[in-house]
Formats: C-alpha cells, structure tokens, sequence
C-alpha cells in the first residue's frame, strides 16, 4: 500500500483571513481521497476550514549544501527587518 | 406502538453500525482510513446517543441512553439487518456504509420539518455528516468497482451479499407508523427515489449493477437477528453489565 500510494502533503487554512499552513502528509492513490484522508487525519478537533493537497513529489526543496550560500548572506542585513517600529495590536494578524 | 420506541429503532440502527464500524479500529489497510473509519463510527454512534436520550425522556420510565443500549438482549434490539451485517472486507464494509447514508441523509433531511425539537436537532447536525459518509464510502465504492480485477471481484460480492437487506430500510415498523403519524418521523418508504439516485450514480462509476432482489431480508424491526449480532452485543455490552454505571 505504502509503496504503490503516493504521497501528499496537507495544508490547512485554519480560519478565513489566515494561509494555509502545512500541517503533515498523508497516502493516498488520487486527489479526491487525498483531500478526504486528509479531512479525517487532520481536522478532526475543528483545525480548520480549508484544505490545499499536493503530490510530495510535486514539490522541489533546496538543496541543504545550499544551506550556507543560500541564507547566510542575510544575517547582517537587520535593516530588513521591520523592527525600528511598533506595530499597534489593533492591526492583529499580519 | 409508541413515539418513543421508533427513537429507539433508529438509534439501534446507528449504534450497532457504529460498533461495526469501530471494530475496524486498529485494523484498517492504511493509517489514513483507521483514522476515517472511527470517525465516521462516532458521527452515528453520536446519533444514536442522542436519540437514545430522547427516546428515554419520551417514555418516563427514567431509562437513560446507557439502561436503553446496554442493558437490552438481541431479540429486543430493533435494527435494520443492513447494519448488523460484518465487516467482511473494505468493499463490504464501505457498501453497507453508503447504503445506510444513502437512505439517512434523505431521512435526515425530511425529518427538518419534524415535530419534535431533539429529532430537528439532530437532522440538521446528522444530515451533514451523511453526506461526507456518501462521499467518502461513495468514492471508495468508485475506485474498488472500477479498480483492479480483484478489487472489483470483492465489490461486486459485496453487491451480491448486501443488496437483499436494502428494502428492510425504507419499512416502517407499528412504532414507525405512529411516529410518521405524529410528525416526529418522516414516511421511509418516500425516500426510494433519493436513495435510487445516490446509488445509480455510484454504481454506474463503479461499473456496478444492482441485482434484482425478488425477496428482501426483513426482520430486524421484530427482534429477528443474525447470528452476529449476539457476540456484537455480547463484546459491546460486557464492560457496562461488568461494571455498572461506570464512568470515564
């Protein structure tokens, strides 16, 4: 079963307004049931109110060798980050 | 016959339906479905709890949902044949599923109009969780009938070996008439036409042909069981008669 089905990962919208996030893989031999399994795996304590599935083998990684060239550069590029103000809370999620 | 003794049919057929499909629990040919299946196992045994309150209430003896599902023998359970029947295989188990959801979801949605205040309550919540139910076995029904020479072999045995419990469903017992009778029920015979509909269109993807079934079984509505029911409730009753009014 393991080795004939493929693989799929899941991400689930937790409310509207929010991204999906990625939350975990699951078997299955299509999308329909890929998106039923998923449903049953991962929403069953209400965790959500969409969900996005992709074939594994879909998606491309970088390469962890890379790892160093990639993001390393960035460390001492702290004007990139929106610290120098305070956000209010009434704006909430950004 | 009383109002309250249809309640008790209907949750009979959800509760022995749920503990069927709970015995899957542990077992099921991938992790993905061992999770689907005790869900769909606690959507009707939720049903069945609720309605077993219910039916208590309206008879006044004090019963409560555990006196009325744990402390009954065989012969004095009230469900349809359909659900009692054992798991089989997947394809046995996901066809008597889509059967049973089949026929509730159209129940369900007649029974939104119901006179009474607990049975509209659970029509709207069971209703939604029918449809997944379609879906779900629905789909499995799909890509076993279309699917391997084996596969497709089990689904039609499982056609074979199911369809003559489906009249039984769309009967109405005395107590049945009389909760039709009072608005608290929906007529069952009235919803052939939605079952046909859900069944043909799954079948006609599965490359499934329903047989013809000269002469359905009946008799669960009277206490006329198979010999599996027994050891089921025998397995299921066991802790309650054991240790009773135990408690988590």
């Amino acid at each position: 079963m393991v080795q004939t089905t493929p693989l799929w990962e899941v991400f689930i919208r937790p409310r509207n307004g929010l991204s999906h996030k990625h939350v975990g893989s699951i078997h299955a031999a299509d999308e329909v049931l890929a998106l039923q399994a998923a449903r049953d795996v991962y929403t069953r304590r209400g965790e959500g109110n969409s969900i996005w599935v992709v074939r594994s083998a879909d998606i491309h990684a970088s390469d962890p060798d890379q790892a160093a060239e990639n993001f390393e550069p960035t460390a001492d590029k702290i004007y990139r980050h929106p610290t120098f103000y305070d956000i209010p809370e009434e704006v909430g999620h950004m | 016959m009383a109002v309250w003794e249809a309640l008790v049919e209907l949750a009979d057929d959800h509760l022995v339906l749920g503990h069927r499909v709970s015995e899957w629990c542990g077992h099921a040919p991938m992790l993905e479905e061992d999770l689907a299946m005790p869900n769909m196992a606690l959507d009707v045994i939720g049903t069945a709890r609720t309605l077993y309150t219910r039916a208590g209430e309206l008879e006044g003896k004090g019963r409560d949902e555990d006196a009325i599902a744990y402390l009954r023998n065989e012969r004095e359970y009230r469900n349809c044949l359909l659900v009692e029947r054992p798991n089989e295989d997947f394809a046995h188990t996901m066809l008597r599923q889509l059967y049973f959801a089949a026929f509730m979801k159209a129940f369900w949605d007649a029974a939104l109009s119901s006179a009474d205040d607990v049975v509209r309550g659970v029509a709207g919540k069971a209703g939604k969780e029918m449809a997944y139910h379609i879906r779900h076995a629905g789909e499995w029904v799909i890509r076993l009938g279309d699917g391997t020479e084996q596969s497709a072999r089990r689904m039609r045995d499982a056609v074979e070996a199911l369809s003559i419990y489906v009249d039984e469903l769309f009967d109405s017992s005395d107590a049945a008439q009389a909760a039709e009778a009072a608005g608290v029920l929906p007529k069952r015979s009235e919803m052939r036409a939605a079952f046909d509909k859900v069944i043909g269109d799954v079948f006609s993807e599965a490359l499934l042909e329903l047989p013809a079934v000269p002469y359905g079984q009946r008799g669960g509505r009277s206490g006329q069981h198979g010999e599996g029911l027994g050891h089921m409730l025998a397995e299921m009753q066991s802790l309650h008669r054991a240790h009773p009014g135990a408690a988590w």
